[in-house]
C-alpha cells in the first residue's frame, strides 16, 4: 500500500506544479513507482510542465465519472516507466470532483504505487479541499515573499484542521545573493515564522525555467542544484535523511556544488 | 565593527521588515478574529468598564495583537482606554 502525498500553497505561482514534477521523477528516479495526479480541474498544467500534453486521452474527471477505468487515464512516462501522470480536466470546473471521490480514486491508486503526489490548486476553496481529501501527508511550497509565506501559514492551520498533521516545508526559489545581503528572508526566519520542519530548499534556478520549457523535470539534469535540491527532497520523503545543501559559503560556492555532486554519485 | 555599521545604517535589512510584518498579521490570521468580532468585544469592554470610570474614546485602542515577551505567538487582546476621571 502507497502513500498519498498532496503538494500545496496557497498562493498561486510559487511552484507547486513545478515541484510535483519534480519530486515525481526524482521518486521515480530512485525505483519508486510513482503516480502524479492534477487535481487543479479547469487549469490544466501538469501534463506540460512534464512534457505530457500530446499524450491525454482521457482525465481525472473521466475517471471518477466512470468514462474510463483508471488504468486507461494514467499517461505512463516513456522516460521511466515508474512514473504515471493522472491530468486534470482542461474544460470542466471544480466542481466536477468531490472529496469522496478522490478519496476513492487515491485509494485505489495506492494499491498499484508507492506514493501518490497530489498537485493541489491555488487557493482554499473547493479545489484545495478535493486535493486534500485522499491525502496522508502534506508537503507545502512557500517562497521567501511575504504573500507566499503568510498564506502558507495559513494553508497549515486548514491542513491541520482537515488531520493532515506535520506537514513539511519546501522553500522554493531562494535568491541566496539576495539573502546573503539581508534583503530576503533566509531559510531559517521561514521556519520561524510557520514552525514546520523543512523538508527542502530549492534555488531559484535558470535551469528549472529552461529544463519546463523543454517539458523535461530539472532532476535529470546531473549537474543542475536546483535538480539535486529536489533528488534529496524525494530521498527525504522516502524516509532517508539528507543533509541539506549549503548555499551560503560564497568563497567556495562552486567548489561545494562540485564536491556534493560528486558525493551524490 | 559589522554590528556598527549595522546600527549606523538607519534603514533596517528588509528581511527583518518582512519578517516583523508577517509576525504581526499572523496574529491576526490565526486568532480567527473577525472585525465584527473585535467590535463586540470593544463594546462589551467599554460598557462595563463605563459604570465605573470616565474614558476617553479619542485616544483609546483595543486590539488583537502578541505580547513581545511572548514568543508562543499566542494572540492577545491588549486595551489601552485613558481613564480621565475614576467613579467613586
Amino acid at each position: 500500500m502507497g502513500e498519498a502525498i498532496v503538494v500545496t500553497s496557497g498562493k498561486g505561482g510559487v511552484g507547486k506544479t513545478t515541484t510535483t514534477a519534480n519530486i515525481g521523477a526524482a521518486l521515480a528516479l530512485l525505483g519508486k513507482r510513482v503516480c502524479v495526479i492534477d487535481a487543479d480541474i479547469g487549469l490544466r498544467n501538469l501534463d506540460i510542465v512534464m512534457g505530457l500534453e500530446n499524450r491525454i486521452v482521457y482525465d481525472i474527471v473521466d475517471v471518477v465519472t466512470g468514462v474510463c477505468r483508471v488504468k486507461q487515464a494514467l499517461i505512463r512516462d516513456k522516460r521511466f516507466e515508474n512514473l504515471s501522470l493522472l491530468p486534470a480536466a482542461q474544460t470542466k470546473d471544480k466542481n466536477a470532483v468531490n472529496p469522496d471521490q478522490m478519496k476513492e480514486l487515491i485509494e485505489d491508486l495506492k494499491k498499484t504505487h508507492d506514493y501518490v503526489l497530489v498537485d493541489c490548486p491555488a487557493g482554499i476553496e473547493q479545489g484545495f479541499k478535493n486535493a486534500i481529501a485522499g491525502a496522508d501527508r502534506a508537503v507545502v511550497v512557500t517562497t521567501p515573499e511575504v504573500s507566499a509565506v503568510r498564506d502558507a501559514d495559513r494553508i497549515i492551520g486548514l491542513l491541520e484542521a482537515a488531520e493532515i498533521s506535520n506537514p513539511r516545508l519546501i522553500v522554493n526559489r531562494l535568491r541566496v545573493d539576495m539573502v546573503k545581503r539581508g534583503e530576503m528572508m533566509n531559510v531559517q526566519d521561514i521556519e520561524d515564522i510557520l514552525a514546520v520542519d523543512l523538508i527542502g530548499v530549492v534555488p531559484d534556478d535558470e535551469e528549472v525555467v529552461m529544463s519546463t520549457n523543454r517539458g523535461e523535470p530539472a532532476v535529470f539534469k546531473d549537474q543542475s542544484l536546483s535538480g539535486m535540491a529536489f533528488r534529496n527532497i524525494a530521498r527525504r520523503i522516502t524516509g532517508e535523511e539528507v543533509a541539506f545543501l549549503e548555499f551560503d559559503v560564497q568563497e567556495s560556492f562552486l567548489e561545494k556544488i562540485k564536491k556534493a555532486l560528486s558525493f551524490g554519485k | 565593527m559589522f554590528d556598527l555599521f549595522g546600527f549606523l545604517n538607519s534603514k533596517p535589512q528588509s528581511k527583518n521588515v518582512a519578517k516583523d510584518r508577517l509576525k504581526l498579521v499572523l496574529v491576526h490570521d490565526r486568532s480567527n478574529c473577525s472585525p465584527e468580532l473585535l467590535e463586540l468585544l470593544k463594546k462589551d469592554i467599554l460598557s462595563s468598564i463605563s459604570e465605573h470610570v470616565d474614558y476617553d474614546p479619542s485616544d483609546m485602542d483595543i486590539k488583537i495583537t502578541r505580547t513581545h515577551d511572548d514568543e508562543s505567538g499566542k494572540p492577545v487582546l491588549v486595551a489601552s482606554i485613558p481613564i480621565k476621571n475614576l467613579k467613586r
